[in-house]
């Protein structure tokens, strides 16, 4: 009953918003081009659904998830390549922080032209807004084991790949949990990034063609999905974390 | 699985032997001229106030840190690779893993030897219920209560196979109820398993219910005061029968009183160690 009852505070402030858009688009005069109501934005997005809409979030869901198993993939060897070693850690690691200086946006358009008007530049755009917390958190959780464990795995007959295998790497893999979440948040900016630097559909692509013609409604409509879409990755990310590693929970009670 | 371990082979290298051991960090003397040994077989305990380097001493005797000076020879061998080899340790606190239920961290050694998951739990199974856990095969740890932690530490100790058995304050973070429950308990483990033991503790009865001989540390730097045999009679049955006996109470004052003269001491550095070798050994039902 009280699981049940989690979401209806959190439901409530929601409805609350949706009252005052509506009360200010209505009623307070907002014209439809600057703040078009809730319904004209949903009517919007019936409308044009099948026409634009279902193929742009096609593309870019699917920028979205390659980007970001992308990410993974490259944070998570990064990780183990950086932990194994304290030369490079000490070599790479600021390296890795300065490279979050650079604007996302400005690297976009260079991807562009290095790779033309495909799928790639937006995956590679994907991938660098997401691997950074993701590198970051599994690394912190790699080095923060606790010593006296690794100790005992070698009085246990454990050797090296031993202690990673059934000691460090479940043990960092709340933490890398961490750094997915805060990436699964992340993925779909990353997508639209790579769509506004040149792109024939998605998204952040529609976004660019509605803006210059007034068609508030379906800019809306197409920030309503992407929002949908970070909270949908964001969710499945913390199922599976459930799912791989419930003892980290039970510890917390 | 039997639980037994690969018994030593040199009959005179066997049991633990420490020479002349000193550690330093930095600056700091942790333990100084440690001269101990463990007959094959047998059970020592180790006594003495925190800081007194008993953890430092199994940590060296176990192959885990080299001493500044000395030597350690476990079952005739002294590099710490060989050590590691020879020597179970059970640290203070129970460290098992959190997301390995009671059998896969029982297992680990097992695992960690190249057998595989699912035979290493079918090889350990058969034991749990001798160590009270029946029925918490797949609890993890954060299911279970304190005392039972401590055993599933055990079990995963002594599943290791290992000749010689180091134990850091076993039951130090533990209720003294539960507490007395696992010395009788761990008492009657060893006598039918017997093994090469080493325990470290700062409570003198646990000392004297579980070692034949309990030596004792003065603090900083630790070294060693003064050692007492126990009597196995005078020790027998549960911590309530053994402090009836007045031979009981008797060796842990005395054993008490040196402890306390160490610890009088310790802010004298002047004052040389104490270095007393009263070897006693009580008579029961004289």
């Amino acid at each position: 009953m009280k699981r049940f009852l989690r979401p209806v505070p959190t439901l409530a402030v929601i409805a609350l918003l949706a009252v005052l858009w509506e009360a200010a688009s209505h009623w307070f005069g907002v014209p439809d081009y600057i703040l078009p109501s809730l319904d004209s934005i949903f009517s919007t997005m019936a409308d044009q659904w099948s026409g634009t809409l279902a193929s742009a979030t096609w593309v870019t869901t699917e920028e979205v998830l390659l980007g970001f198993a992308l990410a993974i993939a490259v944070a998570a060897g990064l990780a183990v390549i950086l932990h194994s070693s304290r030369i490079l850690r000490n070599a790479c690691y600021p390296l890795l922080i300065g490279s979050q200086a650079v604007p996302i946006v400005v690297i976009a358009p260079v991807l562009t032209i290095i790779f033309g008007f495909t799928i790639t530049p937006k995956l590679v755009v994907v991938a660098l807004v997401c691997f950074f917390p993701v590198v970051v958190n599994a690394v912190d959780g790699l080095a923060a084991v606790d010593p006296e464990l690794l100790r005992v795995m070698r009085t246990l007959d454990g050797g090296r790949w031993a202690a990673f295998r059934r000691v460090e790497a479940p043990a960092a893999l709340p933490s890398l949990f961490t750094g997915l979440r805060v990436a699964a948040t992340y993925a779909p900016i990353g997508a639209v990034f790579g769509e506004f630097a040149g792109s024939q559909n998605g998204l952040g692509y529609l976004m660019l063609q509605a803006t210059p013609q007034l068609e508030t409604p379906l800019v809306f409509a197409a920030i309503f999905i992407l929002t949908a879409e970070a909270i949908v990755l964001f969710v499945a990310v913390t199922m599976l974390e459930r799912l791989c590693c419930p003892w980290a929970r039970e510890g917390k009670q | 699985m039997s639980l037994s371990a690969a018994s030593g082979t040199a009959g005179d290298g066997a049991g633990l032997r420490v020479r002349g051991v000193t550690k330093r960090f930095g600056s700091t003397v942790a333990v100084s001229g440690i001269d101990l040994a463990v007959p094959q077989h047998s059970r020592v305990a180790i006594v003495g106030p925190s800081g007194c380097g008993k953890s430092t001493l199994l940590n060296m005797i176990c192959g885990l840190d080299e001493p500044s000076e000395g030597t350690i020879s476990v079952l005739g061998a002294s590099s710490p690779a060989e050590r590691l080899a020879r020597c179970a340790w059970m640290p203070q606190r129970d460290l098992l893993l959190p997301w390995r239920d009671v059998l896969g961290n029982a297992a680990l050694a097992l695992e960690n030897r190249g057998l595989r998951a699912a035979e290493a739990r079918r090889q350990v199974a058969p034991l749990v219920a001798r160590f009270g856990l029946a029925g918490f095969e797949d609890k993890r740890p954060a299911q279970l209560s304190g005392g039972m932690r401590q055993r599933v530490s055990f079990l995963r100790t002594l599943v290791a196979g290992k000749e010689v058995l180091l134990l850091d304050e076993p039951f130090g973070a533990l209720d003294s109820i539960t507490r007395a429950d696992l010395q009788q308990w761990l008492r009657s483990a060893l006598d039918t398993e017997p093994r090469t033991v080493l325990l470290v503790t700062h409570d003198v009865e646990e000392a004297l219910l579980l070692g034949r001989r309990v030596v004792v540390m003065s603090p900083r730097p630790g070294q060693i005061a003064a050692t007492f045999d126990v009597d196995a009679a005078v020790a027998e049955g549960s911590r309530r029968d053994a402090l009836r006996r007045p031979e009981f109470t008797a060796l842990r004052d005395e054993v008490l009183a040196v402890l306390e003269a160490g610890l009088a001491g310790a802010g004298d550095s002047s004052a040389p160690a104490r270095q007393a070798e009263a070897a006693r050994s009580a008579e029961a039902g004289a």
